[in-house]
């Protein structure tokens, strides 16, 4: 099989490596932590803030790290603002499948809207890694881990 | 004197593959180098009529792998010039011989209040062990800066030389930077003070002749895979005097004379060292990558491998967005760099899936990236089968991944 290295770096992966959104600090965030990934010392923290319905009101990151941990966190950050708490979860959870899914199987990822922009990663599994830090750093946050988030 | 670079290609074979559809480029020998067909061959003939345990046996196999073992050593101590094999001991690599001077030297003779003096650019195996001993000794490491070019300052390493010093540790050629550093004149000046000096040879014995005697050192470290042999074994070269009156490190078989339960009497170094079966069909392959090394001559690697850095480095220099990371005025075989909005990581796979090998990381030499205020680089490093055209399909590939991310 030869993939073509257009679906890693999807034009939507550029973009969003160049124009994170959400990039910024939350003031007095609900939930915050510190995400590593010593492989390719990807650094992130993210911040979001919960309301007392354990609704995500907003979501935010900062840090430095390869295009792909950034793209993520970026398109993370824009598909978790107004979801609860447990949404987010299983938000987590459908993009871990997505990222680590068999190849040689189809999938079709449309559920995870512009996340699957990322389904490329299957194929590069070094940078698997990479896509998913910033989904463990939220779990982190909203479990109040004090412990630097890592995906080991 | 120029290579006949079609023959020694032709000797490597893992150099004659398509990776993602490409002629493989290797560059990514500052990690390990490939291995030439005499030194597969080695190991091969080792294992298929001669393996048998050494030192012991009184048959034939294990007499004649004990010989050969003992001629790698040979080839070994004349490849860096010690005066006695003696001097040479085997171990897993040069992570596990500064280790071993750590807790056996350096457990012995350095105490609270003392001082260690490292170098800014070394790798972590030269690091961690010198913190670990601190922790267990009291004693503390000092750091000799670095200037931008990525060379040593050598005004601040007098001034950090003191009576306090008990042992300075250096790289001779840094594996991030491609740095050659002034060792022996730095050995000079430690011995001035009565300090003793090892110096990590991991990178240069690949890329230069290194004659121990000549530099004075008294400790000097080496992997075999980094220069043409196998992995996991290595050695540490030390004076005899020194190995005379350092206690063992690993207990264990062939590193006695006497084994009773009131208590055992050691062997002579090299043996006092080598406890267990060590690493016999390694060490001979690495005898055999030696002999191959020296055949083809290290002055002519040496000159084609700087004519390779003066050709990666012109075209360096000319491309927009890409920063050399390390331009010492002596420097080999290394070309660590950053580019203008592409991650090294993302530059790694994207020249991978060209065919390109690199290392994108921080090369396990943190504070070398912390200095330079970057995560990581991008590292192609040369060795001799490398050619013009290896360096050529690299910025092809760099212009490629800089179109992609434009």
């Amino acid at each position: 099989m030869f993939f073509d290295l257009k679906d890693l770096y999807q034009q939507v992966i550029v973009d969003h490596n160049k124009h994170p959104r959400n990039f910024r600090e939350i003031e007095h965030a609900s939930h915050d932590a510190d995400g590593y990934n010593p492989l390719c010392g990807d650094q992130l923290h993210v911040y979001l803030q919960v309301d007392a319905q354990n609704i995500v009101q907003d979501m935010s990151f900062k840090g430095n790290g390869c295009a792909i941990s950034v793209a993520s966190a970026s398109l993370m950050s824009e598909q978790v603002q107004g979801k609860t708490v447990d949404e987010v979860k299983q938000l987590f959870e459908a993009f871990q499948n997505m990222v680590t899914s068999d190849l040689t199987e189809e999938h079709d990822f449309s559920h995870l809207g512009k996340l699957a922009a990322l389904a490329g990663v299957r194929e590069f599994p070094s940078r698997i890694k990479c896509a998913i830090l910033c989904w463990h750093t939220v779990q982190a946050a909203l479990r109040g881990d004090p412990e630097v988030a890592r995906t080991e | 004197m120029s290579l006949d670079l079609a023959k020694i290609r032709h000797d490597f074979p893992v150099l004659a593959q398509k990776v993602h559809g490409y002629p493989l480029v290797y560059l990514d020998n500052a990690a390990t180098t490939q291995k030439p067909q005499c030194v597969i061959d080695s190991l091969q003939q080792y294992y298929q009529h001669d393996n048998a345990n050494i030192h012991r046996g009184v048959h034939a196999l294990s007499e004649r792998a004990t010989a050969q073992y003992e001629a790698a050593r040979q080839k070994v101590r004349g490849y860096i010039h010690a005066a006695s094999e003696k001097e040479i001991i085997f171990v897993r690599g040069a992570t596990e011989a500064i280790n071993l001077v750590a807790q056996t030297y350096g457990r012995q003779n350095i105490k609270v209040g003392d001082e260690i003096l490292v170098s800014m650019m070394e790798h972590h195996s030269n690091i961690v062990p010198w913190q670990m001993l601190c922790e267990q000794t009291g004693a503390t490491l000092k750091v000799i800066p670095m200037n931008e070019q990525g060379e040593l300052i050598q005004e601040k390493f007098n001034e950090l030389l003191s009576k306090k010093t008990k042992l300075l540790a250096i790289g001779h050629l840094s594996n991030a930077l491609g740095t050659i550093n002034p060792v022996k004149e730095m050995i000079q000046q430690a011995h001035g003070l009565g300090v003793p000096v090892l110096v990590d040879g991991a990178q240069a014995t690949a890329h230069m002749s290194v004659d121990v005697q000549d530099l004075g050192v008294d400790f000097y470290v080496m992997s075999a895979h980094k220069m043409f042999g196998p992995t996991g074994v290595g050695a540490l070269y030390a004076k005899a005097d020194l190995l005379n009156t350092m206690p063992p490190w690993h207990g264990g078989g062939d590193m006695i004379r006497t084994v009773s339960f009131t208590g055992s009497t050691y062997s002579q170094a090299p043996y006092k060292f080598e406890a267990g079966t060590p690493n016999i069909a390694g060490a001979i392959a690495w005898g055999a990558a030696i002999d191959y090394l020296m055949d083809i001559g290290l002055e002519p690697i040496a000159a084609h491998e700087h004519h390779l850095l003066t050709y990666a480095t012109a075209k360096a220099v000319k491309m927009s967005g890409l920063k050399i990371i390390g331009q010492a005025m002596n420097k080999a075989s290394i070309l660590s760099f950053v580019m203008d909005g592409i991650h090294p990581h993302d530059l790694g796979t994207i020249l991978d899936r060209c065919g390109v090998a690199v290392r994108a990381g921080h090369h396990c030499a943190m504070p070398v990236m912390k200095f330079f205020d970057i995560a990581a680089t991008t590292r192609a490093s040369f060795a001799f089968y490398n050619t013009e055209e290896d360096i050529d399909r690299l910025f092809a590939a760099l212009a490629y991944a800089q179109e992609m991310f434009h």
